[in-house]
């Protein structure tokens, strides 16, 4: 336990982090958009870090907050056997740098982030859309984007090709989620 | 007029070719745009997501119960393992303990996966590359670790056996003596399959020195589990990051020496052998008690308790139709899957429903990898490499 509290010093002492967190003996740290590269660089490189493992990438859309997204950076030591997390919050209308030149294999995982929330990273070398259809539209995972989505696609007999059209249920989908009654 | 020879301009093209996404060797939908100069590869576009069915979307609609069985459906070689790093992320946002007879239960359903996971990653590859007869082999054998699944669980392949707080319910009658006879006769299933590879002329000719990572090169590219251990470095979260009851168990983690694709099958095949290992000793220990947590809470009450009292009538009531709720947090709860590190990063935001689940599959981080492994190879290599990376596209498309 109190390692990790002095694990949390030498952390704010040597980087620029806004906020460190110990959740679960788990640490989350919160820096500023500027300074993502050089944090994620000192964190790979410092000797007493060696975080040189990139596990993942992911977005969190944070509906109705000031900064509306968050980018969360998980990093593994494989030398010292410890976990931690440096998670970046952005508005609407920032972007933020693309780690591929400290990380490699933050490409794809990038790439990833920008499909499904359509946060756009800078100096990305391949910023494409990963995971969904070819000429898909909007930010699938995106708090506001229906999980019904908005078109449905079927093999028309008929005219023997492939439609796509505007979604249309017969049923409203339905939301069961209720203020508790008990 | 006359054509002076400078002004021909004889241009090379390298040959651009599209391999898959229905191609029985690419695993499942890989396409896979494959640049080649003669045979030889010179670029290798991975495109995928022709599997995506938009799991960690559809987990943020439902109760955390209800989004349980997504993850049996993510890797659908490996289910229970995925079941498992879930009901670990709640336990630790709920602050769950789990009886020690579940543990190991959980522990030796944990290992079962391996096994299948292996045969089929073996087998696989084997046929991929040529080999037929230990394909059918394995699959004969993945048949019967699919029947344990169906007795504790009732199906066969996605079980949602593995529950927040415990295992859904108990061993039947007779089910750890059946377990033994099967690892008894396993061991020499493991003989005769290394006996058709492991000193096979053609099999080591196709995979030594072929898709070769280096120590470096993985870290670089976050590999985990087999690949990892392909290259040297002796990292298994079973041992560095004990979950369950690894701690109490004895087991040795294989690690390859070049780094190639032969090194990762041995490791795969020692894994297995360890797996059998892991079991027996399981088996040996498996103490008599509860199967779950008993806080109705968050664990549904058993048939009897609900027979004897009201209030479990009105917990199983609440568990099945509001689930339960977990206080506001997050984490990142990582295992050892036999394909590498599965990790779910899960953010609860008291709701009955998870605000975010993140699923980082191992494959996914190791196909991007594919271009780089591949660069320099034959085309027929290719084929390999995909084989030994394991993918299954259930997990890296999600």
């Amino acid at each position: 336990m109190l390692s990790y509290y002095k694990q949390l010093n030498n952390f704010f002492q040597i980087l620029p982090v806004l906020t460190a967190f110990y959740y679960r003996y788990e640490i989350s740290l919160v820096c500023l958009n500027k300074n993502l590269l050089l944090i994620l660089n000192i964190l790979k490189t410092h000797i007493h870090f060696q975080y040189n493992l990139l596990t993942a990438i992911s977005g969190v859309d944070l509906l109705n907050e000031q900064y509306r997204f968050c980018v969360v950076y998980e990093l593994l030591s494989v030398t010292f056997n410890s976990r931690v997390r440096l998670k970046v919050f952005l508005n609407t209308i920032n972007n933020i740098d693309s780690s591929v030149v400290v990380f490699k294999n933050a490409n794809w995982w990038e790439r990833e982030v920008w499909d499904m929330f359509g946060i756009f990273f800078k100096n990305h070398p391949d910023l494409l859309r990963l995971l969904s259809d070819y000429g898909f539209e909007g930010y699938p995972l995106r708090k506001d984007f229906p999980l019904s989505g908005y078109i449905e696609i079927r093999y028309n007999e008929n005219k023997k090709k492939i439609m796509i059209e505007p979604i249309s249920l017969s049923q409203e989908y339905r939301l069961f989620s209720f203020e508790l009654p008990w | 007029m006359q054509i002076k020879k400078k002004d021909i301009v004889t241009e090379i093209k390298n040959f651009t070719i599209n391999f898959g996404p229905q191609h029985p060797a690419a695993h499942g939908v890989l396409r896979l745009i494959l640049e080649l100069d003669g045979e030889i590869v010179k670029r290798a576009d991975p495109h995928i997501g022709l599997l995506h069915r938009g799991t960690e979307k559809l987990i943020e609609y439902k109760t955390y119960m209800q989004a349980l069985p997504y993850f049996d459906r993510l890797d659908y070689v490996s289910m229970m393992a995925q079941e498992h790093t879930y009901s670990l992320a709640i336990e630790k946002l709920g602050l769950l303990s789990v009886p020690l007879r579940a543990q190991y239960i959980r522990v030796l359903f944990l290992e079962l996966t391996r096994l299948l996971n292996h045969l089929l990653a073996v087998g696989c590859h084997a046929m991929d590359v040529g080999a037929m007869t230990p394909f059918l082999w394995a699959f004969e054998e993945r048949e019967k670790i699919m029947e344990f699944y169906e007795r504790v669980s009732g199906a066969r392949m996605h079980a949602a056996y593995i529950r927040p707080g415990g295992v859904a319910m108990d061993l039947p009658f007779g089910f750890l003596d059946d377990v033994y006879l099967f690892i008894k006769q396993f061991r020499i299933r493991i003989d005769e399959i290394e006996e058709m590879l492991t000193t096979n002329r053609i099999w080591k000719e196709r995979l030594i020195n072929i898709g070769v990572v280096t120590l470096k090169q993985a870290i670089e590219w976050g590999f985990s589990g087999v690949m990892l251990r392909g290259s040297g470095l002796g990292w298994d979260l079973r041992k560095s990051q004990p979950y369950e009851t690894y701690a109490a168990l004895d087991f040795v983690i294989p690690t390859g020496v070049s780094g190639d694709c032969y090194d990762r099958y041995l490791i795969r095949v020692e894994e297995m052998r360890q797996s059998i290992f892991i079991i027996n000793q399981v088996l040996k220990l498996m103490p008599e008690g509860e199967i779950k947590e008993s806080d109705y809470k968050f664990v549904a009450p058993s048939r009897i308790a609900m027979k004897q009292s009201m209030e479990a009538v009105i917990h199983h009531f609440k568990f099945y139709s509001e689930g339960f709720i977990l206080p506001s947090g997050e984490t990142y709860t990582a295992t050892e899957a036999p394909k590498g590190e599965f990790g779910i990063y899960l953010i609860s935001n008291n709701k009955e429903q998870p605000y975010r689940c993140k699923i980082k599959a191992p494959g996914f981080g190791h196909l991007q990898a594919l271009n780089e492994m591949s660069i320099g190879h034959m085309i027929a290599d290719v084929v390999t490499i995909i084989g030994t990376q394991d993918i299954v596209f259930g997990e890296v498309d999600r």
